[in-house]
């Protein structure tokens, strides 16, 4: 909340100091900041990533277009059947790739600081297996399958499993690992639930319902992408507003309050905020396992940063959502279209067992 | 039960049956075989009497003990008979196998299927069929046992990279982060080519009403093989309760039983994988509910866990066929419901290590 922080100004040595992190102050009339250039470079430099993956997968698809093609397309000169290719179908998609990634990245970094674990992440704890439960529910009893019902649907199926993983980890306090294994338990629940309506679900094809399992932005189109989009904006700003009283948390609530922080509203919000990434992504492409976990731990190695940082995991987010998705395309080039939510979690499956291994080795020493 | 849990601590499982008197535990003893046997007896009636047909009992009845060409018979015998047996089998060989991945790892959160064995064998399976055209349960069998096999060491390895014992927290980690990835990489091999992969489609749900009475006649001697490893080591697995270092100082081969005992959780939960795709959770519960009848002998424990582990397969097939009518609910699913919340009283419980 409070952006202004005061500096005094008669220790002009202050400049001298190393501080360890480049720090640039920016002052202004209305509010004054100071920013990390490592992180601001390091986001910069994913935020690129994201875009050429972006536009290299444009060109990719059933029908192969040039980057020149491209270019006109979106320029408004070429032919009009490649701006309905390019515009239309695929701009939703790379779209969602970028936002949903970012989303997630935001998501995993605010979970992860608030268990003050790397493992915290609202896909390992289950809370997207919660509002994938509630939007299948939705569609296959409902049977309504307008963009907002969905949305609202993947939100409170995503609220109440985080409230229920928090009350059956709550016991004098909550612990870390308590809650991992709780949430690991309400997800193995609601994943065999998932499962179960998914296949009872009228879809004959088994590639649609292997889709629907796995987190597939594919079937993104403006109609759901222009509200997500909308939601995405009003999350992400309510982060950053969140972020410093975030920061201060990190250093337990006795010391946050002394910061000026109020643990446990801003707490409250986090979570509100944090499932709301998770869900708005949920509602419109499923499950997408493991980039929430994977974005905040990865950006942190690269930035150097001494906690997760907000914008450096929206941006590693991004990046990793966008790569994940051109590789999906590259494989479908060779083989066949395939969910990138599997290769998320492949993937990020392959980090979480590494993250593993450093964190028992860190606990217990090197192997004799 | 809380006085029974707490007592379970390491020290309690050798020579230390003083903690209740003997006479006590004897009689619960018996009384919990008594009662298990009669809750077998009753399951395995219910799976033969329930199904998405609706037969009357005495239609079932005459069906079993006089088989002709009536539709009840032909039910009772090609369909009910085959997957009760099949339940009885997989039921036994994972109640043994999480009996015994407890004790080898002390760890109270244990199960094939957290611990990723049960991917591991589903993943060996899905490469042969997808590489070498496999078909039919004999043909899944070895990939079966290497997948599991290979699971178990890379779940034990990952658990114990650093110096001394695994942590149960991290071993549940590893397990679920090995199946994700190995699930992930099967469903990955299905989709990308799904006509050669049909036959194992929604392998991963967990059905003990795939297969027939042959398929099940083929694994059965190498899940007996596992249970006689498994019931021959739990003497072992007794002192192996007391740590590494007390255990060989009694005289017991450390390094031996943890290879005969992957060998046989191998068998177990391989075999089991084999035929049913998978069925996770029943090696969590029923050691822990047994352990509440025996007190906390590995002897006991291993040999009630075979009696009684089919009993909640049994039970979760048929409440699986009669709340999921017309169609039915996959037995690996029910046991998942059921068993999650087990794994989250037992983290919640104050000595989540102690075993």
């Amino acid at each position: 909340m409070s952006q202004t922080t005061r500096r005094p100004r008669e220790t002009p040595a202050a400049e001298r100091i190393d501080f360890g992190y480049a720090i640039r102050p920016l002052r202004t009339r209305w509010a004054s900041a100071r920013v990390p250039l490592r992180l601001v470079t390091v986001a910069g430099v994913l935020f690129a990533v994201a875009a050429i993956a972006v536009i290299l997968a444009i060109t990719l698809g059933d029908y192969p277009m040039t980057l020149a093609d491209v270019w006109a397309a979106i320029t408004g000169v070429g032919e009009s059947f490649h701006r309905t290719i390019v515009l239309e179908w695929r701009l939703p998609v790379v779209l969602a790739a970028v936002a949903f990634g970012a989303l997630l990245g935001i998501g995993g970094a605010i979970f992860q600081s608030l268990t003050r674990n790397p493992l915290g992440s609202p896909d390992v704890i289950g809370f997207d297996a919660g509002s994938y439960t509630a939007v299948v529910l939705t569609i296959l009893i409902l049977g309504n399958t307008s963009y907002w019902s969905i949305a609202s649907a993947a939100i409170i199926g995503g609220l109440l499993t985080a409230l229920a993983v928090y009350l059956l980890a709550y016991r004098r306090g909550i612990q870390g690992f308590r809650l991992i294994i709780v949430g690991i338990g309400v997800s193995a629940m609601l994943g065999s639930i998932n499962a179960y309506l998914i296949t009872r679900a009228d879809i004959d094809d088994a590639m649609t319902v292997g889709f629907w399992g796995a987190g597939s932005i594919t079937r993104v189109s403006w109609t759901s992408m222009v509200p997500s989009l909308l939601l995405a904006v009003v999350i992400v700003v309510a982060a950053a507003l969140l972020a410093p009283a975030l920061r201060k948390m990190e250093l337990g609530d006795d010391a946050a309050i002394t910061q000026g922080a109020r643990p446990t509203p801003a707490r409250l919000a986090l979570m509100v905020v944090g499932v709301g990434t998770v869900a708005l992504v949920t509602a419109a492409a499923g499950p997408i396992g493991f980039v929430a976990l994977v974005a905040p731990q990865l950006a942190r190695r690269l930035t150097g940063s001494p906690g997760v940082s907000l914008l450096g995991a929206a941006a590693m987010g991004a990046a990793l959502l966008s790569l994940a998705h051109l590789l999906a395309l590259v494989i479908a080039q060779f083989y066949r279209t395939i969910p990138v939510g599997l290769i998320t979690v492949c993937l990020g499956g392959i980090y979480l067992i590494w993250l593993l291994i450093r964190e028992t080795r860190k606990e217990y020493g090197a192997p004799r | 039960m809380t006085t029974q849990l707490r007592q379970t601590g390491p020290g309690a499982g050798v020579g230390a049956p003083d903690a209740v008197p003997r006479r006590a535990l004897f009689r619960k003893r018996a009384f919990g075989m008594v009662g298990i046997l009669i809750a077998l007896a009753l399951a395995l009636l219910a799976s033969l009497a329930f199904g998405a047909n609706p037969l009357s009992l005495g239609e079932v009845w005459r069906g079993f003990w006089a088989p002709d060409d009536s539709e009840a018979s032909v039910i009772v015998w090609t369909l009910r008979v085959p997957r009760t047996v099949v339940g009885i089998l997989v039921g036994a060989a994972y109640g043994v196998a999480g009996a015994l991945i407890q004790a080898l790892t002390r760890n109270p959160l244990a199960d094939p299927g957290i611990l990723g064995v049960n991917a591991g064998a589903g993943f060996a399976v899905t490469i042969g069929v997808g590489l070498f055209g496999l078909s039919g349960v004999s043909g899944y069998l070895w990939f079966a046992f290497a997948g599991a096999a290979a699971a178990t060491v890379a779940v034990y390895l990952i658990g114990t990279a650093g110096r001394g014992t695994a942590s149960p927290v991290t071993l549940v980690l590893a397990g679920v982060a090995l199946a994700a990835v190995l699930g992930g990489f099967s469903t990955f091999l299905t989709l990308i080519d799904p006509e050669t992969f049909r036959s194992i489609r929604s392998w991963g749900l967990g059905s003990i009403a795939r297969t027939g009475i042959e398929d099940a006649m083929t694994v059965a001697p190498f899940l007996a093989a596992g249970l006689v490893i498994a019931l021959l080591l739990s003497g072992s697995l007794n002192s192996i309760a007391l740590g590494d270092d007390l255990a060989a100082s009694l005289g017991t081969k450390v390094g031996r039983t943890r290879v005969f005992g992957i060998l046989s959780v191998t068998l177990l939960a391989g075999g089991a994988t084999a035929v049913t795709g998978g069925i996770g959770f029943v090696g969590l519960m029923i050691p822990h509910i047994v352990r509440w009848l025996v007190g906390p002998d590995q002897r006991w424990i291993i040999a009630y866990s075979a009696l009684a582990a089919p009993v909640l397969v049994l039970t979760a097939d048929v409440l699986g066929r009669v709340l999921g009518r017309p169609g039915e609910i996959e037995v690996g699913i029910v046991t998942a419901v059921l068993g999650a919340p087990v794994l989250i009283a037992l983290v919640r419980r104050r000595k989540a290590s102690g075993l």
